[in-house]
């Protein structure tokens, strides 16, 4: 660890292969990106450093040819481009790997990767572009079996192609939007080490990225954006993540979790054994039982898909329990409804924000009333009185801090932090006695994550129970006051939060018994 | 026992399933190549009604098939670049267009043959499109009944059925297209013009059901009859859907539509109950599509129009 960033001084000193000049891009009421210049230097990881909704996104995507500058100007070895496309990008030797990938899965690796720019001919030569394709990944040492279909691979695997597909067409800079947010820990890894390597063979490298240790770990320079606007340029040699922290939000940022000590009350939740199938059949929870008191956060441990998501939604009414019962507050709400959960006073934050969570093509006001919308408080005689819709919307806006402050927008026209304040918003309006949180935090930023993290401890000191899932030990360990850790569907042990370690937790995870 | 065996035993069977799958096949192959760029394109049935029309208006204007046949494919295409433009560039919703094209076609069809030909119909003298009849090919068992004494636009859409397979699954266009029909981002990103490959797909499933429309009027008749293509325009959605988006598929599915259409001329004179067996080709549709004989998964992003960032 570590290791890739020493490398980077002795090339530090070359001029910039691509430039980026007092670029401004508007959109429709918010600046995007107001003035900002960069450059990126060959063999240089330049990581960009930002909030979500700090412009990266927009910036990157202007360099690529996807949107295009009201202001300023893009140099390519000092000369001006005019990016009129993704095409005019790629012939310039830009390439670009995309937060959401930009593949096809029925598609072979092969003809995702030369599709726009496949062999000349009519035909289309699929044994050729395999074989340009092999000859290219192991120029780069990027193990890829091009004829497997991109639907079948890893994630990891499926970034792989994106990164050979950027050099299939020889690309020089290389940008990567957000490349670890979707990877296990061991692929972060992996991905490093290519880095390190491309930086060598003198690729420039844009690293976005809104996680601090990473970004000390591999930058060679590193620059905060904040609001559309550039704020500093730095060596990590020179920094630390508690500053770039600050410099990110633009306040003193709390890195630590501060929590007020563990006050158990009566159990509120009783879970007994519970066994629920997938929508296969297959048994994914197999007798699970815990106990959550008031004022207790009960954190679920576990390496994904051993049950977590159909345990939640079990118990919310989502998913049919085979067996077992869930109890709360002694009353037996097991194969209750989603609507009947609700009312009892359980409150679910869903672990897909876009799928499960928001109905993106409603308004943020209209995401605030779904779980209530035939509800005293909003409808009259089976009407949605509007004009208390909007007032709860524009309280609830501003109580939760969401930007931009308006209602009337659209959901899915909001960053991934503000569509997680509007969920937050709308469940911890419906005073829940219980929260059920499933990876409440993911993809966020420093900011967000500070925030949910102290509504979440609020909501505990007031009293009532939380089940918070997370596959962020961190994140676990800093908020937890006892830890359940779940393997194949069963629980290996739970242990106090305080008592817990990393490595204990890591090694019930992986199902060794009684160890921690 | 020996009825059904005079029924299927008799070649004519398999002869007219062919000649009366023409008109599916040729939609289903276009709507193939629309719905793999990712557009659903309903207003085939439109589009060959149109063929069918000015097919007739050209041949009987010129005394020649071959001028009728190129009218249709033009007005066909023209047509589609309408549909298309709408439904590409103005991104309409493409079920409500394919609608507004077809009831379009099927009232401006029928006023321009009365406003043009009057209440007689057609002129009797309208030329047809050739059939072929080799002796050679006569004398060969079991294929020869088959296939000699067709139109030749049987032979034609049997050898546009290989080359479309070949185009889609062989060709550099070809992979496009199916790339902008499954992830129209992605494809964008590759530096492909999405909205390019996308007229194009319309076009093609333009053309092929406009000379699906000249079969109906000028190559198995020599008239036009209002909306004489009777839904075949869905029917072969229905086939491509149940060819699974391939061309060879397709083919198979219209072909076994048509051969239920072949299976109720027979049966209609056997069996009392004559109009249950007109149903034949119908509730054959109906079974394809409610997925008997597996799921098929469309292009992921058929039907949706695309938008580029700007």
């Amino acid at each position: 660890m570590g290791t890739p960033a020493a490398q980077g001084s002795k090339t530090a000193n070359q001029p910039p292969i691509l430039e980026l000049q007092h670029i401004t891009k508007r959109f429709p009421g918010v600046v995007a990106n107001d003035d900002v210049s960069l450059d990126f230097r060959p063999g240089e990881i330049h990581a960009i450093l930002g909030e979500n909704g700090a412009g990266k996104t927009t910036l990157m995507n202007i360099i690529y040819g996807l949107y295009h500058p009201d202001e300023g100007q893009v140099f390519m070895e000092g000369r001006p481009l005019n990016l009129e496309g993704p095409h005019a990008a790629i012939a310039h030797g830009i390439g670009m790997v995309h937060q959401h990938f930009m593949l096809i899965p029925v598609l072979t690796v092969a003809e995702n990767i030369v599709l726009g720019s496949e062999p000349p001919g009519f035909r289309f030569d699929i044994r050729r572009a395999a074989a340009e394709v092999k000859k290219i990944s192991e120029a780069y040492h990027l193990e890829i079996d091009p004829w497997a279909k991109v639907g079948d691979l890893t994630v990891g695997l499926q970034q792989r192609v994106e990164i050979l597909k950027a050099f299939y067409r020889r690309a020089r800079v290389l940008i990567l939007d957000e490349p670890t947010a979707v990877l296990t820990p061991s692929e972060i890894e992996d991905l490093f080490q290519i880095m390190a390597r491309l930086k060598a063979d003198g690729i420039a490298i844009a690293f976005i990225s809104h996680k601090l240790d990473e970004v000390m770990q591999v930058a060679d320079r590193i620059t905060i954006m904040r609001r559309g606007r550039v704020v500093r340029t730095l060596l990590p040699t020179e920094t630390n993540p508690q500053e770039l922290a600050n410099l990110m939000v633009g306040r003193e940022v709390v890195l630590q979790v501060k929590k007020s000590p563990y006050r158990p009350g009566p159990v509120l939740v009783d879970v007994q054994n519970l066994v629920v199938a997938d929508e296969h059949n297959y048994p994914r929870v197999n007798g699970v039982s815990f106990q959550i008191r008031r004022g207790e956060i009960l954190g679920l441990a576990g390496v994904d898909g051993n049950g977590q998501r159909e345990l939640i939604e079990a118990i919310v009414g989502l998913r049919p329990v085979r067996s077992g019962k869930v109890l709360f507050a002694g009353r037996d709400i097991t194969g209750l409804s989603p609507r009947q959960v609700s009312r009892a006073g359980i409150s679910y934050i869903p672990q897909d924000r876009q799928g499960d969570g928001l109905v993106l093509n409603f308004t943020v006001a209209e995401n605030l009333i779904l779980k209530d919308y035939n509800g005293p408080q909003i409808a009259r005689r089976g009407r949605i009185d509007f004009r208390r819709v909007r007032e709860r919307a524009q309280r609830l806006v501003g109580q939760y801090g969401v930007a931009p402050p308006n209602p009337s927008l659209l959901a899915g026209n909001l960053s991934g932090g503000n569509q997680q304040k509007v969920i937050l918003a709308r469940e911890m309006g419906l005073a829940p006695e219980f929260l059920i949180a499933a990876q409440p935090t993911r993809g966020l930023d420093v900011g967000a994550i500070e925030y949910i993290h102290k509504r979440l401890l609020e909501l505990r000191d007031q009293g009532k129970a939380i089940l918070l899932f997370s596959l962020e030990l961190e994140e676990i360990l800093s908020l937890s006051d006892e830890i359940a850790v779940i393997y194949k569907g069963q629980i290996m042990d739970i242990v106090p939060g305080d008592k817990a370690t990393r490595e204990g937790l890591g090694l019930l995870m992986l199902g060794a018994r009684k160890s921690a | 026992m020996s009825g059904l065996l005079a029924i299927f035993g008799n070649m004519q069977l398999w002869a007219s399933t062919l000649s009366l799958s023409v008109p599916l096949v040729l939609p289903a192959l276009g709507g193939t190549f629309s719905e793999r760029t990712g557009v659903v394109n309903i207003a085939m049935e439109g589009i060959m009604l149109i063929g069918a029309f000015f097919a007739v208006f050209f041949s009987s204007l010129t005394m020649n098939p071959w001028v009728g046949l190129l009218g249709a494919v033009v007005a066909g295409g023209i047509m589609a670049v309408i549909f298309a433009w709408a439904a590409i560039r103005l991104r309409s919703d493409q079920v409500i267009i394919g609608m507004a094209v077809n009831i379009f076609a099927s009232g401006l069809t029928a006023y321009l043959l009365n406003t043009i030909f009057g209440f007689g119909g057609t002129p009797v003298n309208t030329p047809m499109l050739p059939h072929l009849n080799w002796p050679w090919l006569g004398r060969i068992p079991v294929l020869g009944p088959l296939l000699n004494d067709q139109s030749i636009l049987v032979y034609i859409t049997l050898l546009l059925v290989v080359a479309g397979h070949f185009f889609l699954f062989h060709t550099r266009l070809g992979l496009r297209m199916r790339a902008v029909g499954e992830n129209p981002e992605a494809a964008d990103t590759a530096g492909i013009n999405v909205y390019r490959i996308r007229y194009l797909g319309v076009l093609i499933s333009g053309f092929l059901s406009a000379l699906a429309g000249a079969y109906l009027s000028i190559g198995v008749l020599n008239s036009f009859e209002v909306d004489m293509t009777n839904g075949r325009g869905y029917i072969a959605l229905a086939a491509m859907i149940f060819g699974r988006w391939t061309p060879f598929g397709s083919f198979g599915a219209a072909l076994l539509f048509g051969f239920a259409s072949a299976l109720s001329m027979p049966l209609q004179s056997s069996v009392a109950a004559k109009n249950l067996v007109q149903m034949l080709p119908y509730v054959v549709t109906i079974l394809a599509l409610i997925g008997v004989g597996g799921k098929s998964v469309a292009p992921a992003a058929d039907g949706v129009p695309y938008e580029a960032e700007k």
